[in-house]
Formats: structure tokens, C-alpha cells, sequence
């Protein structure tokens, strides 16, 4: 059962949708490596993407993890290589040609134009997120209780990185004690 | 490879770029990819590279975080890729990139054995959902930050409700929904188009 060809595949094609940052891929993640592979489930990568917060570094290395989980040490050089060289080389081309596109007119209008959008995937990818991270999925009797304490877990963290200046990475990891605590199985 | 970057990179840090071996680059981005926890890596980019080394100048560093925005891939690769072609070439990219990169992904494959191993302990499972729900609430925040940025006027809304709208709601692929509304967006921003006039007020 190898899967590299194909998490190569998916991960180069992922890494490509990353405009403005990782969220804006994720719903496209989520079709491919759970409804399309079954590698793992909704849960799950949630759970990756949530434990990649707490790590230094890009965000998205959480891809390794997501490799590891499929297909072992190598998954993860495949899928890293997969998901940083196609637009890293992209990158460097691009890079060299957009600054000697300085005076170019159109340059601001992309710039401008991809702004709202790459923020509007963001968003679409944030719900897409949550749907999954605020809902536990049919525990049965109990998951309206679940999904509150996780809303207000969620809605505690959102006003805490707004408002004070504590590293987010700390937050998150007080976040998994409270979490240990509040679902915890009685 | 002289030729290259003679002409890829800009020439007015000429001067710079011989002060930068790939080394000293390599390691200064190695130190970001290992430190800079909680998101935010702009900032722990922009007191490596401007403030502590003064590689880079601020209007520099800016230009660059401009064009690491707009293309695919993520800020901190970018940017770790844009400074270190402007410094070293693309061996300096190569090597920026592999350092700022490196210990989050030795980091995330390790958690990937960990998690392999033990998510189904029921305290692990528990812990994991509080860590889901705090990632959640992050994830917000740094959306209202960047929107409270970035939007401006009826236009950028108009584009950030129709992203949504295509992909929560009518499901359509990412990748159609970016190409469509980035074409539509760049149109109505056109160079002398009234929106981008409104914009630039």
C-alpha cells in the first residue's frame, strides 16, 4: 500500500492554493486527504492542524505530521518537498521578475485585487475549520454540551490573542489542559 | 549563476550581498524556524533581518513581504525564499528556506509518530479537542486582524463575501474559486479603474 505518489500529488496541488497563508488551502486539504484518500478523518486533521500551532516555524509544517501519520518517515520528506518546492521555486522565479515589474501598472492592481480574496478563502477555510473543530460528531445525548464548552473555549481564545499580548502557542497549549479537563471522560 | 543573479536581483544591495555568506543566512533563518512560536513569523523576520543583521532595509523589507502576499505559498517561506535570493541567490533561497523550515518539521513529524501512538488515549483525545477549539478561536483572531488591515471599501467585501459563499456554501474547488475572483478582482482594481482611485485615497 504505498501512498507517496499520491500524497505527493495532492500536496504539491495544496501547496498552490496557499495565497495569503495555509487556511485559505484547507477546505481543499480536507477533500482530498479525507473525503478523497481517506488517509485520516475531519477530526483528525483538524486535530494536525490545531497541534501545528503550538510548533515554531511556518504553520503548515503540520504537512509532515499529516505524512508521518499516512505513510511513515519517508511520507513526511515526500510531502514536505511536495508542499514547499513547487511554489518555492515559483517563489524565486515570480520574485525576480515582480520586482523588475516595479512601474508596472498592474502589479498594484493584482496586489490589491488578490488581497480580499485571499482574506475571503481564509475565511471560507476558518468554517470550514470550525465546523469540524466546534462539532464532535454524534456523541450521543452529548453534543450540544460539547460543542458549547468548545464555542466558548474558542470564543475565551479569540478575545485573549485580540486583546492581551501572550505568545497564541502558549494559549493553545493551555487550551489542550483545559480541554483535558472539560472532556475528559467521566 | 553570476549572470543570473546579476540580473535577478536587484542591484542597489549588491554591496550587501557580499557581506551575507549562505552560512551565516542559513543559520539566521534556522534560529527563526526554531523560534518564532505562536504565528507572527513577520516579526521575528523583520528584527532578524532589518533590525539585528540590517541586511535588509525597512523599505526592502516591505517590498518583499508585498510580493510574498501575493503569490502562492506562505509568508514565512516567501519571504525566507525573496531575502535570501536578494542576498546570497538562490543557493542563499535554497538555504533560507531549508533553515527557517527544518525545525517545525522535524517538530510536526515527531508529534505526527506521537499522535500515531497515543490519539486514541481518551486524555489525549480530550486535550486534542481543547487544542481544536483554541486553534479555532486563533484562527479567527488572525482573520479580524488582517481584515481590520487589509479591507477597504464595498469592493474588498464584495470579493471576501464571494470567496466564501463559493466555497462554504456552493462547494465550488478552491482553486476555481481563486482563479475566478482573482481575475474578477485584479479587473475591477484595473490601473486607472475608479475602485483602485477609491483605494489608493
Amino acid at each position: 500500500m504505498n501512498q507517496i505518489p499520491s500524497l505527493i500529488a495532492v500536496f504539491a496541488y495544496i501547496s498552490l492554493l496557499t495565497v495569503g497563508g495555509g487556511m485559505a488551502a484547507y477546505p481543499e486539504m480536507q477533500t482530498l486527504t479525507v473525503h478523497v484518500h481517506n488517509w485520516l478523518t475531519d477530526a483528525q486533521l483538524v486535530h494536525f492542524y490545531s497541534i501545528g500551532q503550538m510548533a515554531p516555524g511556518p504553520n503548515m509544517n503540520m504537512v509532515a505530521a499529516v505524512g508521518e501519520f499516512v505513510a511513515g518517515p519517508l511520507g513526511a520528506l515526500a510531502v514536505l518537498l511536495a508542499f514547499y518546492a513547487p511554489t518555492g521555486l515559483l517563489t524565486l522565479g515570480v520574485g525576480r521578475l515582480w520586482t523588475r515589474l516595479a512601474n508596472w501598472p498592474w502589479r498594484d492592481s493584482i496586489q490589491h485585487g488578490l488581497a480580499p480574496v485571499a482574506l475571503g478563502l481564509m475565511l471560507a477555510g476558518a468554517i470550514t475549520f470550525g465546523k469540524t473543530s466546534l462539532d464532535f460528531g454524534k456523541v450521543a445525548g452529548e453534543l450540544v454540551q460539547f460543542n458549547i464548552i468548545a464555542a466558548v473555549i474558542a470564543a475565551a481564545m479569540l478575545a485573549l490573542v485580540l486583546r492581551t499580548k501572550i505568545n497564541p502557542a502558549l494559549l493553545i497549549l493551555a487550551c489542550g489542559i483545559v480541554g483535558a479537563i472539560a472532556f475528559r471522560s467521566p | 549563476m553570476s549572470d543570473a543573479t546579476a540580473s535577478g536581483a536587484a542591484p542597489q544591495i549588491a554591496a550587501a550581498a557580499q557581506k551575507v555568506s549562505v552560512k551565516d543566512l542559513f543559520v539566521a533563518f534556522l534560529i527563526i524556524g526554531a523560534t518564532s512560536f505562536g504565528g507572527g513569523a513577520v516579526a521575528y523576520l523583520r528584527s532578524t533581518l532589518v533590525a539585528k543583521t540590517k541586511w535588509l532595509d525597512d523599505k526592502s523589507f516591505l517590498e518583499l513581504f508585498s510580493i510574498s502576499q501575493s503569490l502562492p505559498g506562505l509568508n514565512t517561506t516567501n519571504m525566507a525564499i525573496l531575502a535570501g535570493d536578494r542576498l546570497c541567490g538562490w543557493i542563499g533561497a535554497l538555504a533560507a528556506v531549508v533553515g527557517v523550515i527544518l525545525p517545525g518539521a522535524i517538530l510536526m513529524t515527531v508529534a505526527g509518530v506521537l499522535y500515531g501512538m497515543h490519539h486514541e488515549r481518551p486524555l489525549v483525545d480530550a486535550a486534542l479537542k481543547g487544542v481544536a477549539a483554541g486553534a479555532t478561536g486563533l484562527i479567527f483572531a488572525t482573520f479580524f486582524q488582517l481584515a481590520g488591515k487589509t479591507m477597504r471599501g464595498w469592493w474588498d467585501l464584495l470579493f471576501l463575501a464571494a470567496a466564501v459563499l463559493l466555497v462554504n456554501r456552493l462547494h465550488v474547488s478552491v482553486l476555481y474559486a481563486l482563479i475566478a475572483l482573482g481575475i474578477a478582482a485584479t479587473i475591477i482594481y484595473r490601473p486607472g479603474g475608479a475602485a483602485e482611485r477609491s483605494r489608493a485615497q
